[in-house]
């Protein structure tokens, strides 16, 4: 407990999402617009979720797993039609850019527009999920002093950063296949989330539930990576560093107007 | 209020970078304010500083009519650039105002969470002299909307009082009132702040150095504020001053009240930005009439504006594009507090008129900048405050609420770019604060800590 635990957990909870904002999204303000925006969006999900699990709980009049397990499940369905409504949001926003730029793109892709709400969504679910979590680490207390696991710290802190690169993952992926119209994807990246939601109820039988979902984080990044057009050779491309190739300067000097007229 | 200053600039300006807000067509502007509240001049004498500011900016009045000094076909040419423009920087204006309202906000609750002075009960204000110490829920609501008929009533007053001293040329004693009301920010209202911050921290501090503290970071404000200081200093005080009187109406407005202020505020907003007889558009409609900055005011801004002395070959061209930047820029000032002495925009853009800008290509991005009046940080503070101070301590509802002002920001500079007339910037902002306040607080909190209790992720 104290101030190590907070730093630490803080750390590997949000370190990745940290970098990734601050290298790539920081620096050109449409994307911290699009960022707030999907953080939006998302906080529209959880409300409708919350009301529905709270509506559900008044009517039964009673608090149980199964509720929960509901309540859980139709708050994953509900992140997804939020993540498709900001789909369409964007492609508007994409096609109403590229009108009003001067050479008729629009000076952010959807493919950009796509990795950054996907992190929004990440980042804002990360947050709601670990920082009263953090909050509470950061003061006096014994952990897990009902008999409860003594990892509940370090198991949320990397359940976290999972879920918020699973976010950024999908969030490729799903905008992707609706812009294909592979309904593939979406049934993918549905079931992967709920199969991740799914496998946290396992808790804290932290074997079959950090482990494999970190695998599954992996394999979705691979597949996302593929998706944006990555491949095995970009891949080396990019760590050889190689020069560009001289027929550039070629093109150049074509161009200059010939001295006779 | 939120004004956008937007030079109509060279044609030749080179543009790297094309970032739009909307996708709609635009039509042309050739200035663009923002709604700027008035700030109510309510209390100069005591120690509320209410700000409500109605954005305004007429500037499709200004923009288009008053500089038609005749060359039309070069004021639609420069119409159409001014609102390329616009787009232009749209994106980068809003970024400009997310960073100073963030760092206000992350200010008020980072002290509302580790200072307790500022959320223990300790009296309330004259201006809401019903108390919420009664038994019954019906009597405490009723308490709550009689304390705010109170307050936006005083607001109103002040706002009145502050038109026709306006109307009437007072500028003496709007000057003197302003300068008082800052001096008190900047020098009682620290005083405490850092006492309070010392206690909680139990750090001693003699008195002499107490004095010194205090002596330097007050003048030194008042200096930078009111005459001329670094635009990022200047900026900074700004922030720290409405982090300081948002933390004044966390502190002394009673729960159920301070609520019901909010959402009263912002239809007042709404109401004296949009009616034509609101006192705010009286206020700018005067001062464009008189071609002036409105008067030292409590306004925000994130770039220096240059009024540009065109002593140079492209004078004569310039005129109107001259006139209609000028024009746009009187109308841009809104006071959005007139209790407090903000007049760091008239001033610090008290630019060498004579200087040689031998063209407008000078003028660099960094010079197109947004104003944003200090009421409505002040105001989203106070919402944002409020709700870490009392959620249950619960962290998800501040943060809720941060995102919900962000985007209300972010909708009222589109609403603009899309209007391009004045629109209060309160409404959509409180309005979704507090929706996600009363939603995240009573329905997504116990949603999240049950499923956080039994580590459970979504």
């Amino acid at each position: 407990m104290g101030a190590a635990v907070f730093w630490g957990c803080a750390a590997i909870a949000f370190g990745p999402a940290a970098a990734l904002v601050l290298l790539t999204v920081a620096a050109e303000p449409l994307r911290v617009i699009v960022l707030v925006a999907g953080a939006f969006f998302w906080l529209l999900s959880l409300l409708a979720a919350s009301l529905l699990w709270f509506v559900s709980v008044q009517l039964s009049g009673r608090e149980d797993a199964a509720l929960l397990l509901l309540g859980a499940a139709a708050a994953v369905l509900l992140q997804e039609l939020s993540r498709f409504a900001c789909f369409k949001m964007l492609k508007k926003a994409d096609e109403g850019l590229a009108t009003l730029s001067e050479d008729g793109q629009s000076p952010i892709s959807l493919r950009q527009m796509a990795y950054v709400s996907g992190l929004s969504f990440g980042i804002i679910s990360g947050v709601f999920s670990i920082t009263n979590i953090l909050a509470d680490s950061a003061g006096p207390g014994t952990v897990g002093i009902h008999g409860d696991s003594p990892y509940y710290f370090i198991t949320s802190a990397f359940l976290t950063m999972a879920l918020v690169l699973l976010h950024t993952f999908w969030g490729i992926i799903f905008f992707d296949a609706c812009e294909r119209r592979r309904a593939g994807g979406l049934g993918l990246v549905v079931g992967s989330h709920l199969l991740t939601s799914g496998l946290t109820f396992l808790n804290p039988w932290y074997e079959a539930t950090v482990g494999p979902i970190l695998i599954l984080t992996l394999c979705t990044g691979l597949w996302a990576f593929g998706t944006a057009g990555g491949s095995f050779r970009n891949v080396l491309k990019c760590l050889s560093c190689k020069q560009q190739p001289e027929g550039q300067v070629m093109l150049c000097s074509a161009l200059q107007v010939p001295p006779e007229e | 209020m939120i004004t956008f200053m937007n030079n109509s600039d060279s044609e030749e300006e080179p543009c790297n970078e094309r970032t739009s807000l909307m996708s709609a067509e635009s039509p042309p502007v050739p200035s663009y304010q923002d709604g700027l509240q008035a700030s109510e001049a309510g209390e100069a004498q005591a120690h509320r500083k209410r700000r409500a500011g109605s954005s305004r900016g007429p500037n499709n009045v200004t923009g288009g009519e008053t500089s038609g000094s005749g060359v039309p076909v070069r004021e639609s040419a420069l119409e159409n650039e001014e609102e390329e423009l616009t787009l232009k920087y749209g994106a980068k204006h809003v970024i400009m105002l997310f960073v100073p309202v963030t760092l206000c906000m992350i200010v008020v609750v980072a002290t509302i969470k580790s200072v307790r002075f500022y959320t223990e009960k300790n009296g309330q204000l004259i201006y809401t002299p019903f108390s919420e110490d009664t038994p019954s829920v019906g009597q405490r609501l009723l308490n709550s909307v009689l304390n705010t008929i109170v307050m936006i009533s005083v607001i109103i007053v002040m706002t009145v009082f502050l038109v026709l001293l306006y109307k009437y040329r007072c500028y003496k004693f709007i000057h003197g009132w302003l300068i008082l009301s800052s001096l008190m920010l900047l020098f009682l209202f620290t005083y405490i702040y850092l006492g309070e911050v010392l206690k909680t921290y139990n750090v001693a501090m003699d008195y002499p150095t107490l004095f010194i503290v205090i002596w330097n970071f007050g003048a030194v404000g008042m200096i930078c504020i009111h005459w001329k200081g670094p635009l990022q200093l200047q900026q900074a005080y700004l922030i720290m001053i409405s982090a300081l009187m948002a933390l004044v109406f966390i502190k002394y407005l009673p729960e159920w009240s301070a609520w019901v202020i909010l959402g009263a505020i912002s239809i007042y907003d709404l109401m004296a930005v949009l009616c034509p007889k609101g006192p705010l558009r009286m206020l700018v409609e005067t001062a464009q009439e008189r071609n002036e900055p409105i008067f030292p005011a409590l306004i925000y801004s994130s770039a220096m504006m240059w009024t540009v002395g065109m002593a140079k070959p492209d004078t004569a061209a310039r005129g109107p594009s001259q006139q209609t930047w000028d024009a746009a820029e009187n109308g841009r000032e809104h006071l959005r507090s007139p209790s407090h002495a903000e007049s760091q925009m008239s001033e610090t853009r008290s630019p060498v008129p004579t200087r040689p800008v031998t063209s407008l290509e000078e003028l660099d991005e960094e010079e197109r900048g947004v104003k944003l009046g200090l009421g409505d940080f002040i105001f989203y503070s106070v919402l944002v405050g409020k709700a870490a101070a009392t959620a249950s301590g619960d962290w998800n509802t501040t943060l809720a609420c941060f995102v919900a002002i962000l985007i209300g920001l972010c909708l009222t500079l589109l609403l603009l770019a899309v209007f391009k007339k004045a629109l209060p910037a309160l409404p959509i902002s409180i309005t979704f604060g507090l929706i996600f306040y009363f939603s995240t607080d009573n329905l997504v909190r116990p949603f999240m800590d049950t499923l956080a209790s039994h580590q459970l992720y979504i």
